[in-house]
């Protein structure tokens, strides 16, 4: 009996759950269907896409630069051990060249505007809801998806490759620092090393990931701030579970992009 | 015109509004009474089309609001203005953004022409000079008052007051009833108002009606309201602690 009861509370538990998930990747569907939608429609608030992206971008240059430069120059000492132990020091220009701009530069940027920037929107726009702004946008024969999710989204869409460009050259810059300046690298070579193995096709993925991930940075930060409820404490609630849905969705994404690429354009 | 009808409301399973019926005229000023809670503010967002029933209808001059697209919606919209009970300005604009929302967004007047309705709007709530401050720096009555000058600045056709004069001080709060009456008398503006506020109520009603246990249990002039047989109508507009409402 008590087993049967277990089985009925998993069952009901997994029911539940499994229900909120699909109905939460819908809700994401219709938002992105939506938010596509009115980016086609006039009119183009080209002053509120340019102040965001002033807040996204510009705004996270220093935190990307400095996030990295260092991940850029951990990657070159991290690998100098092994390197140094088979006289292949020479390699870790490429190494840090091929890390950075196939993997890391998307994702870490992706994670730093996701905490970031993903954060603030959810706030933004869940103050917004709790305190009736949205209703009030409604009242006023304003659609919100309109006008709070489509600057975003666009801005979102350009700022998060410029910086995942930016991340990359950093972050081969710091590699650059440890290379010739303590690994005795010369200058030419190490740039050499950098540059020959790096094809095209390595920066393009890194720079289809970043849109993806983008996308998914604005989709959840703008669902969770418009779905939120409950005043203060559902605004709290609503950015914690922003940044940790992000984070997630952005390590499948970047898995699924990866094995994708692994297959295909092997 | 503006009828509802059998409006039925659930939220999470709780019944708010269970076969309401309501005719509100052209032209008339409306006061909505009810106790905390028994979903005045409600009825006022199914008007506008921000809620939509679980059952029944909100007819607009004949059309009804919960069965148009959006594009429809937005243009029934056009014709109202609505005045939230925590003013619900936009933090990230100044005041005169808030206020000339709708015609930095849908007119094509000159920066200048903008200006001249702001300020006139803002006269009329009795501000001055704040054009330039974001809503955070003002007090809660004051931003009511912009609130107020954002619904009535482009001049529509009928006008929602959630608690208009919830927060703000006894002189300020006659004033706004004063420009509700002006409003209504000068432009025969719709208007409809949800209100706790009896001496508010009886100021700017033509008719008064009030919802209890989901229902309008009384509608009429102020004096036939004032003067109500019902014993939960009297309770509520003498505000008794002591009743029938508070029996339960």
């Amino acid at each position: 009996m008590r087993v049967k009861l277990l089985m009925m509370f998993l069952y009901g538990y997994w029911k539940r759950n499994i229900i909120a998930f699909f109905r939460y990747i819908g809700g994401l569907m219709i938002l992105l269907s939506r938010t596509i939608f009115w980016t086609l429609v006039p009119p183009f608030r080209k002053r509120h896409i340019l102040q965001q992206m002033g807040r996204i971008g510009v705004a996270s240059f220093p935190i990307v630069f400095l996030i990295s430069l260092f991940t850029g120059i951990v990657l070159a000492l991290q690998s100098a051990y092994q390197m140094q132990k088979v006289a292949a020091e020479i390699y870790i220009a490429s190494l840090v060249a091929l890390s950075l701009t196939r993997e890391l530069g998307p994702v870490l940027v992706a994670l730093i505007i996701a905490g970031r920037c993903g954060a603030s929107i959810t706030a933004e726009l869940g103050t917004m809801k709790v305190t009736e702004q949205i209703d009030a946008l409604e009242t006023l024969s304003t659609n919100p998806v309109q006008y709070l999710v489509v600057p975003r989204f666009l801005s979102l869409l350009l700022m998060v490759p410029l910086l995942t460009i930016y991340a990359d050259f950093f972050g081969i810059a710091g590699g650059y620092l440890i290379g010739v300046g303590k690994l005795n690298i010369t200058h030419s070579m190490y740039l050499k090393m950098t540059f020959d193995p790096l094809a095209l096709k390595d920066v393009a993925t890194g720079l289809i990931k970043s849109v993806s991930f983008a996308v998914i940075i604005c989709m959840i930060s703008c669902f969770e701030g418009m779905n939120a409820g409950g005043g203060a404490e559902g605004v709290g609630k609503a950015t914690t579970s922003s940044v940790v849905r992000s984070f997630i969705l952005i390590i499948v994404a970047d898995c699924f992009f990866t094995a994708v690429f692994y297959f295909l354009i092997k | 015109m503006i009828e509802l009808k059998d409006i039925c409301k659930t939220f999470s399973g709780v019944l708010v509004l269970k076969g309401l019926n309501l005719t509100v005229k052209t032209g008339e000023s409306l006061v909505i009474i009810g106790r905390s809670g028994c979903g005045k503010s409600v009825l006022l967002k199914h008007i506008i089309g921000l809620m939509k029933p679980d059952s029944g209808s909100v007819l607009m001059d004949g059309v009804d609001i919960t069965k148009v697209s959006g594009k429809e919606i937005n243009r029934i919209r056009k014709k109202f203005g609505m005045l939230f009970q925590s003013a619900a300005l936009f933090d990230s604009l100044t005041v005169f953004e808030n206020v000339g929302f709708q015609l930095i967004e849908y007119t094509n007047k000159t920066q200048a022409e903008i200006k001249e309705r702001v300020a006139e709007c803002l006269s009329m709530v009795g501000l001055k000079g704040v054009e330039r401050f974001k809503p955070a720096a003002l007090s809660g009555g004051m931003k009511k008052r912009v609130g107020l000058a954002r619904a009535i600045c482009m001049s529509p056709e009928i006008i929602l007051f959630d608690e208009p004069t919830t927060g703000v001080d006894p002189i300020m709060g006659d004033i706004i009833n004063n420009l509700i009456r002006g409003l209504h008398e000068k432009l025969r503006i719709t208007s409809i108002t949800v209100t706790h506020d009896m001496k508010s109520a009886y100021k700017i009603a033509d008719r008064i009606c009030m919802i209890y246990n989901r229902r309008l249990v009384e509608i009429g002039t102020p004096e036939e309201v004032q003067h109500s047989r019902s014993d939960f109508v009297r309770q509520f507009v003498t505000g008794n602690a002591n009743g029938p409402l508070t029996e339960k």
